[in-house]
């Protein structure tokens, strides 16, 4: 028997489960599509991935956005701009997204930066490192969060300068990276010290450098002073040949990137002490929202963050953020949401200038050394990017007419 | 002076290591004729097992040695497995088609190596007793490397004895040379080519495990090795090891040289002395001529192609006519999606019709498609010409592009000639790479959008269906024109050919620039439908991936490469699209397809369903 109690908590539980259907579709989550090149260069990207995944669950966790709930279909781009292009529309055509974050090459950013602007969505370029993105090829949709080649090389290129050295030489992969990474810093540098000169170069096909011969050539040249944009296995040959062969002796070298603990961990104790790098001291930045950050990210993964956990989850927070300013999932308006958003990141306060829709994250420069067995920066310095970016009045200049 | 002396001796250690994996792919290649893409993922996994054993038997010299050859053991005990298993039961399939195969194989090993050792780079130790420098002439030469020039050479006197003073190594030499005479005199074939695997993946492993003081174990290492091997087998001359050696050193020293007065080059060298060294001495430095057509594959060439049947032809038109309906049913993500899996079966068509028709193996098919795409966005991008100008031009930069390559590679036959379409390739490709004022470099040429009347899905998948279609037709209708009978001619006997007045080579050089074009209208679309072109689209993976399709559907039928290139081009996205993993499982279907159907696709439903009429 159905007793009145019973029947009554039944009605209202009913009651309330058909009140409570509409109020969740309208809390449908929000979809948010992100690509990188998690299959090509997992060493990079898988920090990448849980920094996001860090960010989406703090922020799911508070209740998401808009009192909807962010859910992110993520997709492998191989490392490939066609592919990438293909999962772009998958994305978009078939899982509706809001938006689209991610990239790690730059042609895979470039490529996606374009569909953004073919498509009319927003798209945030995390990590390519190329310029043109934002500036000879920026376009309306595309906004990058992290600080370019060009103000990693000023950020050198301000240290290199107080050196005494003359004569210097560069190594750099032969790629577009590595060509823009030379230019910017002989041009900075040259402007800061003109009695510099540029006695040697070397351009090793990416990931297939013949270190031996390289640093040989190097040597031969008999410079001061060198500037490394070698990375990944590349950069642990070179300065394993390097070392035996004594070619850092009595030379300063600035590397770009040389301190991202993503490049140079791998190399544990046979890091090269004394070298000037940009990178990323998570070991001693003490600041509280890098704290808080740091202690999640710890606990989460058991792991300590890369530089590409940082910047996956700046980007997460930056679509939350995004969304909520714009009141709205509608691209048109979280577009315009982006334009001159400011948030908290762990590296502390960032903005997406209006001008450029570069984000104004800068980057650690300091001396390499090693501690406890692992490479560490020392004597470092936090680079606002937006001390360092060309004016929002110059970016504007470099960017194509709308 | 003394520092030529010391960058002399950089670039011997650098060839010792290159002529270790080179050596072992040359004794495959000789003796079983399986172009055996797996080579490069036995070279990493002969870096990691060596890691792996080096740190868990101690830091001693004993440990580090023993965990080198271990770990090259280890990985002749797996390349033995892969004979076993695998390639053992495609020994009567068609021409190269074991490639598929191990290309299934570097798929599946690239997952489980990222499963196993995890994504970062392992920096191995330094070798006990030879970590330092020595000095030589005032300048400090690594110990590392002068051992390294001594294991090259006794790796070479060792390969020599075994080959030519054991009765293995003559039979294995018999085998090399006349494999059904060997047969016919009672040698037990299949535990011969499982030694052979054996020692030449041991040889892989070897030269792996001999870079863990040089370079750290990466996931990158099977795809940075697998060209240059090739590279110098095919320079050395195919099957001949004192041949490896030379060419070995020749690049070794070129690089070590070469970076002194061109610092730009490395892209691009090697392929420059390939390309150099194939049209003036076609069989390679120490090669011999002779054994260019092996005869196997000379025999293996199938039933001659006739038209199908009018039950299929009828079939076709139903397809057709599917395909004209299916915006109806599908949306925009499947029309995106089928209009590239069209772009990539007129892109497998063109391949097919210089390998299956024209009996020219391409590996460096990804060229045209490159020039097509170039072309069309090159002309948007510098003559701000409209998308249906820009269209015509992909074929014609696509075809002009193969009538200039054509013209050396016809003078070639068997791998060499794909050897040298394949050194062609890749200079177009660094050309494009580094041309960057005109082509943009790496950072592509973007904003390449159709027109207006063709942007949306539909409108573009109705403009590929249509002029894909055409274009087949127009590949369909030159294999069964005079065209295509003096092509296959050729193929199937030139001697006869030529007696029979058929200039052979003008036939080969035209047939170059139909596919060429055709593959160049398959780029121009491509271009088009992704608004963006990169140096990728000619690299090389994208012509690993039309042989893929070809083989995998089958090389002996006109609909072989159709069904393969959907086959292959659907799978590869409908499993990217849903999982991160979809290297392991692309890489085991295409196992599975390959044990399954032997013949390719194609050629299994013919045997089946499509028997000739009697």
């Amino acid at each position: 028997m159905i007793d009145r109690r019973t029947f009554v908590t039944a009605v209202a539980a009913m009651a309330a489960i058909a009140a409570a259907v509409p109020a969740r579709a309208a809390g449908e989550p929000i979809r948010i599509g992100e690509m990188n090149s998690y299959t090509r260069l997992p060493a990079f990207t898988l920090p990448y991935r849980s920094g996001w995944e860090l960010a989406l669950e703090e922020i799911n966790a508070a209740g998401g956005v808009l009192g909807r709930q962010i859910e992110v279909i993520s997709k492998d781009d191989g490392g490939e701009p066609g592919t990438a292009v293909t999962m772009a529309n998958d994305l978009l055509a078939r899982e509706k997204v809001s938006l689209i974050f991610g990239a790690l090459l730059s042609n895979v950013g470039l490529a996606l930066a374009d569909f953004a602007k073919q498509k009319q969505i927003p798209f945030i370029a995390a990590e390519p490192l190329t310029d043109t993105i934002a500036w000879s090829q920026g376009n309306a949709y595309t906004f990058r969060l992290r600080p370019g080649t060009y103000v990693q090389a000023a950020m050198l290129a301000e240290e290199a300068a107080k050196l005494p050295a003359r004569r210097w030489a560069v190594v750099a992969p032969n790629y577009e990276y590595g060509k823009s990474a030379v230019e910017a810093f002989k041009a900075l540098l040259s402007a800061r010290r003109p009695d510099v000169e540029w006695v040697g170069e070397q351009w090793p096909a990416l990931f297939k450098i013949d270190a031996g011969a390289t640093v040989q050539a190097l040597a031969r040249t008999n410079p001061e002073a060198i500037y490394n944009v070698t990375f990944g296995a590349d950069l642990i040959k070179f300065v394993r040949e390097g070392k035996l062969r004594g070619l850092f002796e009595g030379r300063t070298v600035a590397s770009i990137l040389g301190g991202e603990p993503d490049w140079i961990d791998p190399l544990k104790d046979e890091a090269p002490e004394g070298w000037i790098v940009t990178g990323y001291p998570w070991y001693a930045l003490e600041t509280p929202e890098h704290v808080t950050f740091r202690e999640a990210y710890r606990k989460r993964f058991n792991d300590y963050p890369r530089l590409g956990s940082v910047v996956g989850y700046a980007a997460m927070k930056t679509i939350a953020a995004a969304i909520a300013k714009a009141g709205s999932t509608e691209p048109k308006a979280i577009t315009a949401a982006l334009r001159g958003l400011t948030l908290e990141s762990p590296l502390g306060p960032i903005t997406y200038r209006a001008a450029d829709q570069q984000s104004t994250m800068g980057t650690f420069v300091g001396r390499l050394t090693v501690k406890d067995g692992m490479p560490r920066m020392v004597d470092w310095r936090y680079g606002d990017g937006a001390k360092y970016l060309p004016s929002e009045v110059e970016a504007a200049k470099m960017r194509p007419a709308e | 002076m003394s520092f030529y002396g010391v960058q002399f001796l950089t670039g011997l250690a650098s060839a010792s290591s290159l002529f270790l994996v080179a050596s072992g792919l040359s004794i495959i290649f000789g003796v079983s004729r399986v172009v055996n893409f797996a080579h490069g993922s036995f070279y990493m996994l002969g870096a990691y097992i060596a890691y792996s054993l080096t740190l868990r038997l101690g830091g001693g010299a004993l440990g580090f040695w023993a965990g080198i050859g271990l770990a090259a053991v280890a990985v002749g005990l797996i390349g033995a497995a892969m004979e076993m298993v695998l390639l053992r039961r495609l020994y009567r399939s068609p021409e190269l088609f074991q490639l598929v195969a191990t290309f299934g194989v570097v798929l599946v090993v690239q997952d489980l190596a990222l499963a196993v050792w995890g994504p970062d780079d392992l920096l191995g130790p330094r070798a006990p007793g030879l970590a330092g420098a020595i000095s030589i002439l005032g300048h400090r030469v690594p110990q590392y490397d002068l051992a390294l020039i001594v294991i090259g050479p006794a790796v070479l006197v060792i390969l020599w004895g075994l080959l030519n003073r054991t009765r293995w190594g003559i039979l294995v030499r018999a085998a090399t040379q006349d494999p059904e005479m060997a047969g016919a005199l009672g040698i037990n074939q299949k535990w011969l080519l499982t030694g052979v695997f054996f020692l030449g993946s041991l040889l892989a492993g070897l030269g792996g495990a001999l870079q863990l003081p040089r370079e750290p174990a990466n996931l990158l290492m099977d795809m940075g090795i697998i060209a240059e091997a090739f590279v110098v087998v095919v320079i050395g001359g195919m099957g001949s090891i004192g041949g490896a050696f030379l060419a070995a050193v020749v690049i070794g020293e070129l690089q070590a040289f070469g970076i002194l007065i061109f610092p730009e080059i490395t892209l691009v060298l090697l392929f420059l002395v390939m390309a150099v060294v194939l049209v003036v001495r076609p069989w390679g430095l120490l090669g011999r001529p002779e054994a260019l057509v092996p005869k196997a594959a000379a025999r293996d060439v199938g039933r001659p192609f006739r038209p199908v049947k009018a039950a299929w032809r009828r079939a076709g038109w139903g397809l057709l006519a599917l395909l004209v309906l299916l915006p109806l049913i599908a949306g925009d993500y499947a029309l995106q999606v089928a209009s590239e899996v069209l772009i990539f079966t007129l892109f497998a068509a063109s391949l097919h019709f210089l390998m299956g028709i024209g009996g020219m193996i391409s590996f460096g098919h990804a060229a045209y498609l490159g020039f097509g795409a170039y072309g069309a966005a090159l002309a948007v991008h510098h003559l701000g010409a409209p998308m249906e100008a820009a269209l015509i031009a992909a074929p014609l930069l696509g075809g002009l592009g193969a009538l200039v390559f054509g013209w050396f590679c016809v003078r070639l036959s068997g791998v060499y000639l794909a050897m040298l379409t394949l050194a062609f390739a890749q200079i177009a490709w660094s050309g494009v790479f580094q041309w960057t004022g005109f082509t943009g470099g790496d950072n592509g040429l973007i904003g390449i959008w159709p027109a207006p009347w063709a942007a949306g899905a539909a409108g573009y998948y109705y403009l590929t269906l249509a002029l894909a279609v055409a274009a087949l037709a127009g590949l369909r209708r030159a294999v069964f024109a005079p065209f295509g009978f003096a092509l296959r001619a050729g193929r199937d006997s030139r001697l006869r050919a030529e007696a029979l007045g058929i200039d052979v080579k003008r036939v080969q050089w035209l047939a170059f620039a139909l596919a060429g074009a055709a593959a160049g209208l398959a780029g121009g679309l491509y271009a088009f439908l992704k608004g963006s072109v990169f140096p990728t689209v000619m690299a090389i993976p994208v012509s690993v991936d039309g042989l893929v399709m070809v083989l995998l559907g089958g090389v002996h039928t006109v609909l072989g490469p159709l069904i393969g290139a959907v086959a292959f081009t659907g799978l590869k996205i409908g499993i990217a699209a849903e999982t991160h993993f979809w290297r392991i499982l692309l890489g085991g279907l295409i196992l599975a397809t390959v044990l399954a159907f032997p013949k390719g696709i194609a050629g299994f439903l013919k045997d089946r369903l499509m028997r000739p009429e009697r």
